[in-house]
């Protein structure tokens, strides 16, 4: 604890950025309750006259069918890119090889990449292998694109655990794969809820892969969000409503778990 | 780096090797076997793709039709002629360099207040926290209502007598005729730093957070034993502390500034005078509406270049800190 | 520990296989001809043809119009699953990456929205569709469609696809009561245009409401003075190459925007053409110049033709009519090209384009069709589109895809977006002429 302010000014502060914060939230609610006709710029503070839930029936009824390929989705690809991402950073940080720092950062690049400038040889390679126009395909491209981030942040979580315990392990006779099993894994359990809240969220949010790959019958929630709005009329009420909706998973995800995520990164942030 | 990562990685084999080598060698194929798979993916998903697209870049590619005809370096010297192009490398710089400045500084200081063991910690970090939760697409037309400079936040500002034109404004500074544009801090740009921060900072905090309750107070008490004031203690023991979380937090948001595609589309897409304009949004313009698939490669290729710039010295940086 | 580690990772896997293997079954369930999760309701057997109709109308007025539509052929054609692939984004561009990639990538869906003209060519130029030469015979379609619309969906004497509705670009939308109450006349000739948009400055109202975060509401006011500089022969000229852009009759026009762009709202860059609409709805602004699915926005906000809301051609183009047309044509390679043709050739029927355009809020592309069932705004709009016809002074939307090729369009639109700011013509001038030399391609 640091004691750098007075209590009463903390408070202040904290409430008024916490209002701020809040403001775009404030403007998403109000908005999705009004009926079609009360929605304008210069009325977008104000409440709506009466509260109208007619907004949410018609994004929900058009979102439901999506929410499930969402759930079909996110929880595969974040289960997997988690585990490829922990084998990985096992393997970089406590099994050095003669380049893996170099290994390492190739990996580490391909965070970087902008996906609209792959998208061509992507599908064209997603098609060759059969996986076009179906949530697997689009499980596999989002595990794939999520493999550098996963990585280093498992590598870093496990450069907090000491050499010495895999030493001793050794000692033991623990192989490659007990020691991950008994010593790694169950020492990094916060680390998994790091990195799946991130990687669910991530997953969750992704449009542009979502709206290439998959067809009509398996778009993600993402894009069925994006289709309530038109290529003319935008009703702003039954966007923001399916904003809404289409948020709650991930929302709730932050509400339940947000304690595990600091505690997730608190563990693994000792090392950085 | 390489001899210093070499002599590293022979540490580490000799050091293994002292302790029974047979079963050792055995793991150490397997700890590449698992490595395989992932490797593979990136090869093909990764450097296959910006082969194929360095490729394309290359080319006379232009129509519909594929030509991949080599064109040497045409498509890069018409987009850095373009103003577009120009005043997207201008913004990218200073997106990039004020965004994460301003996630880094709010994060930093939202979690040092939530970690004077308040009350309801809890409802303010998640508060924090939410906008994550969200889409950038979402965020973005949120924030085009609420910087929007006729109604938004200028009709409560208009009572002081204050209405920012935020992203419509076109105005740079300071403005340095460089080439076609002006060089400078669009000042546009400060109304998408502000709604990408809003959405980021929760991470950094909750980074920060983390960081700060991993400092043993023993060390704050030491110092303050030593005579050392509130300030003093902050500067000389907490900040040092905090430095590989502010390197964390900086490749995150690098990796998002750079790509930053859906937020500027959504909320103001291109801009007045390009005011906004990113590569990425260029390029996707370029690609599928124009058709300029060599042009579009071309820039994407300029990106990847862009990244490298920024991301190496980081790598150098954080491999030196393990050795 | 040994048994957690165990429990977790069984979990894991087995959850990720289930979840691929849903996944899995759901991609293959969809591939395949037959259709559980049709809407027709009256599946016989397994054996209903599968078609991707691919267009950008997920919401509003144009989804329910192609839900009509799709509900009409598949009463027609029981056999034949027209399935609705409309993907969204501002305008068709989302949609246009995701028809380019899966054309690019040997996929295409059976039959696409595509505006007629320049845009429809690109893929005609590409080699990716087949001709309909065949189909217009059989469905004695030469004589129904206007020949300028026919000629709009042909090249090199084949025609490649369907028209199926036709938009009007060159209208002003104003608010009647702001009108009056400032002692102005809807505007016929650029001078009452600037005379009335003085007035209206001088009262505090914004003469011109303009929304071009998204360029092309831009664009489309710059066509609109070409056309009316031009005329609409020399206009079309402007896209064969014939008329250089240094054109005097290029500068003036150029200039007139210019003037236009000294009316219009400080807060253009922020709004989309429909927040621009609102500002004429809100009595801020006057007017706002806009192809007709802006009538379509103010009768949702609950206002009424004539009575509410007046139209009237932009300055100088009474005569003209600036199309912007959507058609549907055949890619190549397509699964079932009968069942395609089945599906164009109900595009073309009366019924087909009554029931499409009228919910739609655009009018049909057949001059034949009893208009009586349309609603007053589309009525006149029906009206000037036949006088068109007959004066030949149908144009080609440059902002809409159908005058010039994409490229040039998109180079176009690069440097309109840095005209509005900079204003700067002559600059202006010599990066059409540049952008020109991508014309012909």
């Amino acid at each position: 604890m640091t004691r750098t302010f007075s209590k009463g000014v903390v408070y202040a502060i904290l409430i008024l950025f916490s209002l701020c914060f809040l403001v775009p939230f404030y403007v998403l609610l109000v908005t999705s309750l009004k009926p079609f006709d009360e929605v304008s710029f210069a009325t977008m503070w104000q409440l709506p006259s009466t509260i109208d839930f007619s907004s949410y029936a018609k994004a929900f009824d058009k979102l439901a069918p999506n929410f499930w390929n969402s759930v079909l989705m996110v929880v595969p690809a974040t289960l997997l890119s988690a585990l490829l991402g922990s084998l990985n950073g096992y393997v970089l940080s406590k099994w050095k090889f003669k380049g893996s720092e170099w290994v390492f950062t190739a990996l580490l690049f391909g965070m970087f990449i902008p996906y609209q400038s792959i998208l061509i040889p992507l599908i064209q390679t997603i098609q060759k292998i059969g996986l076009y126009n179906s949530i697997a395909g689009l499980v596999l491209v989002n595990v794939v694109y999520g493999i550098p981030l996963t990585t280093l942040m498992f590598r870093n979580f496990y450069a907090s655990i000491p050499e010495s315990m895999i030493e001793s392990a050794q000692i033991d006779g623990a192989g490659f794969i007990r020691i991950f099993r008994h010593i790694i894994v169950p020492l990094s359990i916060t680390g998994f809820v790091v990195v799946a809240i991130w990687q669910f969220t991530n997953i969750w949010n992704e449009f542009l892969f979502a709206i290439t790959i998959t067809g009509n019958n398996q778009h993600p929630v993402m894009v069925a969000l994006q289709n309530l709005a038109g290529s003319q009329i935008v009703h702003w009420n039954i966007q923001m409503a399916g904003a809404i909706l289409a948020a709650l998973p991930t929302m709730l995800v932050y509400v339940l778990a947000g304690r595990y995520f600091i505690r997730g990164l608190l563990a693994g942030s000792v090392k950085g | 780096m390489q001899s210093v990562d070499t002599n590293n990685a022979a540490n580490t084999i000799t050091k293994f090797n002292k302790k029974g080598s047979k079963p050792l060698s055995r793991d150490r194929w397997l700890a590449v076997l698992f490595l395989l798979p992932s490797l593979l993916l990136i090869a093909v998903f990764v450097y296959g793709f910006i082969g194929w697209t360095g490729y394309v870049s290359f080319s006379n590619w232009n129509s519909l039709i594929p030509d991949l005809s080599f064109a040497g370096l045409d498509n890069y010297f018409y987009i850095f002629q373009t103003f577009r192009f120009q005043s997207d490398i201008r913004n990218m710089i200073f997106f990039t360099v004020f965004f994460i400045a301003v996630v880094v500084f709010l994060g930093q200081f939202l979690a040092i207040l939530l970690d004077q063991k308040i009350k309801g910690e809890s409802i303010f970090r998640n508060i924090f926290l939410f906008p994550m939760a969200l889409s950038f697409v979402v965020t973005g037309v949120v924030w085009r209502w609420v910087l929007n400079p006729k109604t938004g936040v200028n009709l409560i500002l208009d009572n002081f007598g204050w209405t920012p034109e935020w992203y419509t404004n076109t105005a740079v500074v300071p403005s340095w005729d460089i080439f076609q544009i002006q060089f400078g801090l669009p000042l546009a740009l400060i109304s998408v730093i502000i709604a990408a921060a809003w959405q980021m900072t929760g991470f950094s905090l909750a980074m920060y957070l983390a960081g700060l309750r991993g400092i043993p107070d023993e060390h704050r008490e030491a110092a303050r034993i030593d005579g050392a004031n509130e300030r003093q203690v902050y500067f000389k023991v907490i900040l040092p502390q905090l430095k590989p979380i502010t390197f964390g937090v900086i490749v995150m948001m690098l990796h998002i500034s750079l790509k930053i595609f859906d937020l500027i589309y959504t909320m103001t897409g291109p801009g007045a005078n390009f005011v906004t304009d990113m590569p990425a949004v260029y390029m996707f313009n370029a690609t599928f509406q124009g058709n300029f698939y060599a042009q579009g490669a071309a820039i994407a290729i300029v990106m990847l270049l862009l990244v490298a710039i920024f991301i190496v010295p980081y790598l150098i940086r954080s491999r030196k800190g393990e050795a | 520990m040994k048994k957690k580690f165990s429990i977790f990772a069984a979990l894991i896997m087995a959850l990720s296989m289930i979840l691929a293997a849903c996944s899995n079954s759901g991609g293959s369930g969809n591939s395949g001809a037959s259709g559980e999760d049709d809407n027709s309701g009256n599946t016989v057997g397994g054996d209903k043809v599968k078609l991707e109709i691919f267009s950008w109308w997920t919401a509003g007025g144009e989804a329910d119009a192609l839900k009509a539509l799709l509900k009409g052929f598949e009463e027609k054609y029981p056999n034949i699953n027209a399935v609705n692939a409309a993907v969204a984004g501002g305008a068709g561009s989302n949609a246009k990456a995701v028809l380019a990639t899966r054309m690019q990538g040997g996929d295409p869906p059976a039959t696409f929205q595509v505006h007629g003209g320049a845009e429809l060519f690109t893929w005609v130029d590409a080699g990716k569709m087949a001709t309909l030469d065949k189909l217009y015979e059989k469905n004695g379609w030469n004589g129904v469609f206007p020949q300028k619309i026919i000629d709009m969906n042909s090249k090199n004497n084949h025609v490649w696809a369907v028209p199926l509705d036709i938009h009007r670009g060159n209208v002003i939308f104003y608010n009647k009561k702001v009108f009056e109450e400032n002692g102005v006349q809807p505007p016929k000739t650029f001078e009452e245009f600037f005379a009335a948009a003085e007035k209206l400055k001088a009262n505090g109202v914004t003469p011109l409401a303009l929304g071009d975060k998204n360029i092309w509401p831009a664009t489309m006011l710059f066509e609109n003075t070409l056309l009316a500089k031009l005329g609409p022969e020399k206009y079309a000229e402007l896209w064969t190459g014939e008329v250089p852009f240094d054109d005097p009759a290029v500068k003036e026009s150029a200039d007139i925007f210019k003037k236009m762009l000294g009316y219009i709202n400080e807060n253009h860059a922020s709004l989309a053409w429909q927040d621009a609409a609102q500002l004429v709805i809100d009595g801020k602004a006057a007017m706002t110049v806009m192809g007709d699915w802006a009538e379509g926005y103010f009768v949702a906000k609950g206002w009424e033709p004539k009575k509410d809301f007046g139209w009237i051609e932009t300055p100088g183009t009474q005569q003209s009519f600036m199309v912007i047309n959507d058609s549907f044509g055949l890619p190549k390679g397509v699964e079932n090209p009968d069942a395609v043709k089945k599906f164009l050739s109900y595009l073309g029927t009366k019924e087909a384009q009554v029931t499409f355009n009228k919910i739609k809020g655009s009018i049909p592309a057949r001059t034949d069709v009893d208009k009586s069932k349309f609603n007053v705004y589309s009525k006149s709009t029906i009206e000037d589109f036949q006088a068109a016809k007959e004066n030949s002074s149908l144009a080609l939307s440059l902002a809409h895809g159908s005058a010039a090729s994409p490229g040039f369009l998109t180079k176009v639109n690069n440097a309109v977006n840095v005209f509005v700011t900079q204003q700067n013509v002559d600059q202006f001038i010599s990066k059409l002429k540049q952008a020109s030399s991508l014309l012909g391609k």
